[in-house]
């Protein structure tokens, strides 16, 4: 059996790739609402702010520790695996990626520790300010990523030279024809991802009767906060799928399970598109409805698989698959939202039983979305790495042994189903340890306290349970 | 009009860039070298609280230097990466120990603490001894063909990236001590300095080899150091290396405080700037010239007007986040 090293970096990518991006789905999201707590705390004083915001931050530290470390390993996966495709589009990406690390990941690293460690050390203002860079760093880290991503999607502003790419127009490079969907599309899901572990946990204290002047205000506040994000994440869906159908229209066969190019074309429900034998099989379908959502005409053409040759198509099953499993979920939480409000009008949101258990049971749905939509995109952009110019199969690094491949997959996944579960064992905890015990800021470095300025210490003393100075505790 | 050549420019911003990483993750990672020796668990806690604020910040400079070099030299980082596969992942690997132990073994149970100890301190070592087989392999050299790498797997293994493999973790934990003698007071103070004496004593055997060592590899390398006038105007970097060493000594002799981190920061340098000496003007050793390897000239101007705003600006709040938590952490603190 010979290994395939490009099947195998593939997979290999895959894996640290999906289990990355849980965390981004997670912080980004986490990072804004912090800093809309701290802002909130700030700004009326309401020491209920406060709780929940040490709350999540604490829950926010660890799973931005393994964000971060998670993360590094990325970039050194274009170089070890990937050196042919680093080598040829350096020229662009390189830029893009070394962007991302100069705006973003410096913010975030150096603000988090005052974030975490610098509440008693800094005056509020300015721990409130950290709090904002690091949210800011996240969605900064986004923008550079997803330029990138979007960038090899629908690739725009270059030219090759000698089989190189060159950047002509980086307006043209950045702002590349699905970048703004994407990037829209990408962002909102993981607000909405966080707003659903919110929510999740939320119930889990109302239900048990716990910590519920937070959790009441948890619950609230982000599902008023999904109330407009989630239709609003199906209405940029929408339009990120008619960008895909304007510039990846192989992709969009794909996902929709359309073989042959023609007009009025059904929508598939459910089916099982067939690689070899050219048809969805067991499909059912709505007539003319895929030429409605996608041309917004119900006799417009659509092109189906059989448009490209073999070589060219994306392996449709789980392009398909996947895709459904993302617009199910969206679907899913359109009904919890829409129940949340019916209950809300009726003043029976926190005491609901078997909606607060809907809610927990909906906590992990947006990490699951994340994945699919991830998977959609990248395995419907197969089988090019830049979409319709290099292959991923000519990406690969020369020099790589397929045995190689194969020790490096096999020693990430036993590190990361180490890392992660135990990473999770230990959020857990945290979330059964609850915010009520929190009565006093957190996680100071106690033995680099010094007193704070007096016009700080002043505008600090106000707030109850906010001592000044803390005492070292035993 | 002819085009401007960024590449001396990029060649300083990322030897910047990789010398900050060096030095900064440099300490953190000695502080978990030396983690398991320390007198006891209630050091352990200072020694980890010293780095805990800042080691996120310290290892964002090892991605910079990563993205950096792919950025402005491009050829080097599709030849490099994949002639040190091992190391890397090895390295990533155990990164990703080290740092999920800062958050989590202070969340950890009493019975279970002992290994977050573990992780951190094999963690920082392996990731140390790993950075220490990439450098003898870089320094070394890759077989290079055309635009990649044509050498074996294993190739980084050799008895000279062994001793800088050791030499490096003899020089982290060195800077990993006298950051602790910075930091601290008392007992963990007195075996900081303990610890920095002999650490100071193998640096110096070990450094002294490899430096010998380093013109057998590559007649470029002799000439370099031993043509005419060379050899009289470089004498000084291995005579202030010297100096600077019997000075660290002295300084943690005398009881300083912040003298014997500073020492040895500027030894860092000397041992920088000698390798810099020794491989110019070539970013992959004896075979690829920076001038060979750079992006396109308009790569590296676009990325070099946000760089050089955005790179004072990271230098300050870096600065800002260090001054919030300055001075001694103190025994007995708790960190919850």
């Amino acid at each position: 059996m010979t290994l395939d090293p490009v099947l195998l970096s593939r997979l290999q990518f895959f894996w640290v790739i999906s289990f990355h991006i849980l965390l981004p789905a997670f912080t980004v999201g986490l990072a804004c609402y912090i800093a809309v707590l701290e802002s909130l705390y700030l700004k009326t004083g309401d020491h209920t702010y406060f709780r929940v915001s040490v709350f999540w931050t604490k829950i926010f530290a660890v799973s931005f520790g393994l964000g971060v470390v998670s993360g590094i390993v990325m970039p050194f996966q274009f170089g070890t695996n990937w050196s042919r495709f680093s080598d040829a589009a350096a020229n662009v990406i390189g830029p893009l990626m070394a962007y991302e690390g100069l705006t973003a990941f410096f913010l975030e690293a150096s603000f988090l520790g005052v974030l975490l460690f610098g509440r008693k050390l800094v005056p509020p203002w300015a721990h409130c300010f950290a709090a904002a860079m690091v949210a800011v760093g996240t969605l900064f880290s986004s923008f550079w990523i997803l330029a990138l991503n979007s960038w090899m999607q629908t690739p725009a502003g270059y030219e090759i030279i000698d089989g190189r790419f060159h950047a002509v127009d980086w307006i043209a490079v950045i702002f590349n024809p699905s970048f703004p969907f994407r990037i829209s599309h990408t962002v909102t899901a993981f607000l909405v991802t966080t707003g659903f572990v919110v929510v999740g946990v939320a119930a889990y204290y109302l239900r048990r009767e716990r910590a519920t002047v937070e959790a009441r205000k948890m619950l609230s506040m982000t599902l008023w906060l999904l109330t407009f994000l989630v239709p609003l994440q199906v209405a940029i869906g929408d339009l990120h799928g008619l960008n895909t159908f304007h510039h990846q229209p192989a992709k969009l066969a794909a996902m929709e399970g359309h073989w042959e190019t023609r007009s009025g074309a059904p929508f598939v429900i459910v089916g099982w598109p067939d690689q070899q034998a050219e048809v969805t099989r067991w499909a059912i379908e709505v007539p003319y409805l895929g030429s409605l959502i996608l041309t917004h005409t119900l006799d417009g053409t659509v092109r189906g698989l059989k448009e490209w040759p073999r070589e060219d198509r994306p392996p449709p099953a789980i392009v398909f698959w996947s895709f459904r499993v993302m617009v199910g979920i969206g679907m899913l939480m359109m009904l919890v939202v829409v129940l949340a409000n019916w209950l809300r009008w009726n003043s029976r949101l926190y005491d609901t039983v078997w909606f607060l258990r809907v809610c927990e049971a909906c906590l992990p749905l947006g990490f699951v979305a994340v994945i699919a939509g991830w998977i959609t995109t990248e395995v419907g952009r197969q089988p090019w790495v830049i979409y319709g110019l290099m292959r991923t199969k000519d990406a690969v690094t020369p020099s790589l042994a397929g045995s190689d491949v194969l020790v490096s997959l096999i020693i990430y996944m036993i590190v990361y189903l180490v890392v992660y579960p135990v990473t999770l064992y230990y959020m857990i905890g945290l979330v059964r340890a609850g915010p009520e015990i929190e009565e006093e800021p957190d996680r100071p470095i106690e033995g680099l306290q010094r007193p704070l300025p007096a016009r700080a210490a002043a505008g600090a003393a106000g707030r109850p349970g906010t001592p000044i100075i803390a005492e070292p505790r035993p | 009009m002819m085009p401007l050549d960024f590449v001396p420019l990029w060649t300083l911003i990322l030897g910047f860039g990789v010398f900050m990483y060096v030095l900064m993750d440099g300490f953190d990672l000695g502080v978990g070298i030396l983690f398991r020796r320390a007198p006891n668990d209630a050091a352990r806690d200072i020694m980890m609280n010293s780095v805990a604020p800042i080691w996120d910040g310290n290892e964002t400079w090892l991605v910079l230097g990563g993205v950096a070099l792919l950025a402005a030299f491009p050829l080097a980082f599709a030849i490099i990466l994949p002639a040190v596969y091992f190391p890397i992942l090895i390295m990533l690997m155990a990164l990703i120990f080290r740092g999920i132990a800062f958050e989590l073994r202070f969340k950890a149970s009493p019975q279970s603490k002992h290994r977050w100890d573990a992780a951190f301190h094999y963690g920082s070592l392996v990731a140390t001894l790993a950075q220490g087989f990439l450098l003898g392999a870089f320094v070394q050299g890759f077989r290079v063909d055309g635009r990649f790498f044509a050498g074996g797997s294993f190739d980084w293994l050799t008895p000279f990236s062994v001793l800088t493999a050791i030499s490096l973790v003899l020089g982290y934990a060195l800077l990993g001590a006298t950051w602790l003698i910075m930091k601290t007071e008392g007992v963990l103070q007195d075996w900081a300095r303990a610890q920095a004496r002999w650490l100071m004593g193998g640096v110096l055997v070990c450094v002294g080899i490899v430096s010998v060592w380093t013109p057998f590899l590559e007649p470029k390398i002799w000439a370099r150091w031993f043509s005419w006038p060379n050899i009289a105007l470089l004498s000084p970097v291995p005579i202030i290396s010297i100096w600077l060493a019997l000075w660290v000594w002295r300084s943690i002799d005398r009881r300083a405080e912040f003298l014997p981190f500073l020492g040895t920061i500027a030894l860092f340098t000397m041992g920088y700037l000698g390798l810099v000496i020794s491989l110019w003007p070539n970013i992959v050793p004896h075979s690829v010239s920076l001038w060979d390897a750079a992006a396109a000239p308009r790569s590296q101007a676009f990325l070099l007007v946000g760089t050089l705003f955005l790179l004072p600006v990271i230098v300050g709040y870096t600065a800002w986040s260090y001054w919030v938590f300055r001075g001694k952490v103190r025994a007995g603190a708790g960190y919850h």
